[in-house]
């Protein structure tokens, strides 16, 4: 509690006070029994009135003389002002004392939740230990500039990203990543800002600004998602706007016409009038709402899962289909032979094979001669080869130990007349022939990623319906990997431009109220994040290109994680629609109620702050995460 | 330009209006409320900055008197 809430807290209990003992004194008939007149019953109900109620009174006033009507103070003052105008002194000051227990209550609330999101998000580090001229200083890490040496001592966050010059430590990463996995970092290794040194000193060249690195960048991201508004957001502001004006000129002209019309007194008019001022504040709809929102980010965040906007939450809630690119996002990228098949009638061995096929490509720098290389593991005697000669898009040929030798696909070796026997193993097959016959294939394809076909299963539990592969890879690759890991639809050797293409193609057949999510490696695929409804990018740890193309960015590669950000995104949207449905009928229900003569000012007061504080509860709820 | 600042707002549906209001400032391009973090983020063009930001706070009093921006 701050210094304001622990003012008001010592009004209320002051008021409340007085307001006990005149209004016991009252009710018995104390005070008609000792010949207190009515003028002075009004004084004794007054005071605790402007104990509780001074500030709002100034505030209506200032802000009536500033032509500010439809205010929330203003309204309060008016509503029980007319309540002691028409003799209902006990309401008027308890409306106005319940107003300011919920107020305060709802500061509470609100303070709370800030704080629990603001401890989630403790990433930032308060200090950093400058090294200069062999003393070591802590400042500000704002006033730390690039090229500087910080000392990082064990249980320490890392402050600014740079590079280890001197010391070895596993850092954790867990407040970036949501997991708990110690990363061991040494000399020459970049380091993250955000993370948590765990064991030894580290000495670090900063080699970003503070405005720059990965921590001011995240901490950035999510206070600005508070300003890409959702849907249901807008629309709530929106109506906020007419709501206000609407209920309080009803209210005037229940104060008004009917009394006119049907005759009788004014006094049972302006109590329902004033039971529609009460309940006119939308209060309740404007802050639960964003509150929903800001806690769903939250949750998210603690996960790992940085999403850029409330927007971006209600879209991925809304999501039926998922498009993925395949390597980098479902594979891991890596190109690795994975089989030897030497042809039997050659008696050649798999070693043989390779090693012919590592001599043949040792001059080679595309990535499937590197993981040829890889995989034979021996240092090579660049002697042994000779007139090597790249066919692009082929393979190549080379003379190895005085043999001419061909490596490539099978058209390579068709050309020059060698027949060799068609596989259809997964991946990239390298055929190899040795003075003009065919003796043995080779297959190199990326390794499924761990968790790919769980991450899949999880989002068809979730209500995924529809699971899309992109991709630039040849057909039976495309499908083979598409079969493994159960994704429904393939759509294979694709030029990047075709991408979109086949996004927009997507976009165009499916319903409208339906969203459509698109997951890459954030590196090449920027055009497609940005054209689908939700563009879900890896982070990679601190990959600036991958943050600011995307709407929701994986900050550990993880793809499983993206199920749980759909149930996170459901479950906020639940409980956003749960207040502004609840807040409405209580509110709408109290206006009837009261223009019927059948609702009470203490009703009235529970359709105002009673229903905001609930919805504030209900909101928090969006915070918590379960797996 | 684009700038920080703290700003203490009583209630959501006041963060709004202030937010409203500021928008329709002379030379504000841009200027967000946000009552969960208490920040005001003006952007502006920098040369007029501060001149701006006077406004801003000006108008910010006119709307809301509770509100305290923290320059």
């Amino acid at each position: 509690m701050n210094k304001k809430m622990k003012k008001t807290r010592n009004r209320i209990i002051v008021t409340l006070i007085i307001f006990f003992a005149v209004f016991v004194l009252d009710k018995v008939g104390i005070l008609n029994n000792i010949g207190i007149s009515e003028p002075v019953r009004l004084v004794l109900y007054v005071i605790p009135y402007l104990i509780i109620g001074y500030d709002v009174l100034k505030k209506a006033f200032t802000h009536i003389i500033r032509g500010q009507a439809f205010d929330e103070s203003f309204l309060m003052a008016v509503a029980t002002i007319a309540a002691f105008a028409i003799g209902e002194f006990p309401e008027a000051t308890a409306v106005m004392l319940f107003y300011q227990i919920g107020e305060l209550f709802q500061s509470y609330a609100v303070g709370k939740s800030r704080a629990s999101i603001t401890e989630m998000m403790s990433i930032a580090p308060e200090y950093a230990n400058l090294e200069k001229d062999g003393t070591i200083e802590e400042v500000d890490p704002e006033d730390v500039e690039i090229d500087d040496v910080i000392v990082i001592r064990a249980g320490e966050k890392v402050p600014l990203d740079g590079v280890v010059t001197e010391g070895e430590s596993f850092l954790n990463t867990a407040a970036l990543t949501g997991e708990n996995v110690p990363r061991r970092v040494t000399v020459g290794d970049e380091v993250i800002s955000g993370c948590v040194n765990d064991k030894g000193t580290l000495k670090v060249r900063v080699t970003k600004g503070y405005e720059d690195s990965t921590v001011a960048k995240i901490l950035e991201l999510v206070e600005n998602a508070a300003t890409r508004k959702a849907k249901v957001e807008k629309f709530i502001t929106r109506f906020a706007r007419w709501y206000t004006p609407v209920v309080t000129i009803g209210a005037a002209l229940l104060a008004i016409i009917p009394p006119i019309i049907l005759g009788g007194g004014f006094a049972s008019w302006i109590h329902r009038a004033c039971i529609f001022l009460i309940v006119s504040c939308p209060c309740a709809l404007v802050i639960s709402v964003p509150l929903g929102f800001f806690g769903g980010i939250g949750a998210a965040s603690k996960m790992g899962v940085l999403v850029k906007g409330g927007n971006f939450l209600e879209a991925i809630a809304e999501t039926t289909t998922i498009v993925f690119d395949k390597t980098g996002t479902l594979t891991k990228g890596e190109f690795k032979v994975t089989k030897i098949l030497p042809d039997n009638e050659k008696g050649l061995s798999e070693g043989d094979i390779l090693e012919i096929a590592a001599i043949g490509e040792s001059m080679s720098d595309h990535p499937i001669a590197q993981s040829i290389r890889e995989a034979y593991g021996k240092t090579i005697d660049s002697n042994r080869v000779k007139d090597a000669k790249e066919e692009a898009g082929h393979g190549l040929s080379a003379v190895v130990d005085g043999k001419q030798i061909f490596l490539g696909n099978r058209a390579l070796l068709a050309a020059r007349g060698i027949g060799a026997p068609e596989h259809s193993e997964n991946g990239t097959i390298v055929y190899v022939a040795a003075d003009g016959l065919y003796v043995g294939a080779i297959v190199i394809s990326d390794i499924i990623k761990d968790g790919a076909s769980e991450a899949i299963k999880k989002m068809k539990s979730v209500g995924i319906r529809k699971t899309v592969m992109l991709t630039g890879d040849r057909r039976e690759t495309a499908q083979n990997v598409a079969r493994e890991i159960g994704i429904d639809d393939v759509h294979a050797e694709l030029l990047p431009a075709d991408k979109v293409s086949e996004v927009e193609k997507l976009l165009e057949t499916k319903e409208k109220y339906e969203k459509l999510a698109f997951v890459g490696d954030g590196i090449n695929d920027a055009p497609v994040l940005m054209r689908s409804d939700v563009g879900i990018a890896m982070g990679s740890l601190g990959s600036d290109a991958a943050i600011e193309a995307a709407d929701i960015v994986l900050m550990d590669d993880d793809i499983r994680k993206i199920a749980s950000v759909v149930k996170i995104g459901r479950k906020t949207m639940r409980i956003v629609k749960e207040n502004i449905t609840f807040a409405l009928a209580v509110k709408f229900a109290v206006i009837i109620l009261g223009a019927l003569g059948l609702a009470n000012m203490w009703e009235a007061v529970f359709g105002d702050v009673g229903v905001t504080v609930i919805a504030i509860l209900n909101s928090m709820r969006a915070l918590r995460v379960k797996d | 330009m684009k700038k920080k600042f703290a700003c203490e707002v009583d209630c959501a549906n006041c963060a709004a209006k202030l937010e409203d209001a500021i928008k329709k400032v002379e030379g504000v391009q841009d200027a967000t409320v946000n009552f969960l973090t208490q920040k005001l983020t003006l952007v502006a063009e920098e040369s007029e900055f501060d001149a701006v930001l006077e406004k801003v706070v000006k108008e910010a009093k006119r709307i809301e008197p509770d509100t305290v921006i923290t320059i």
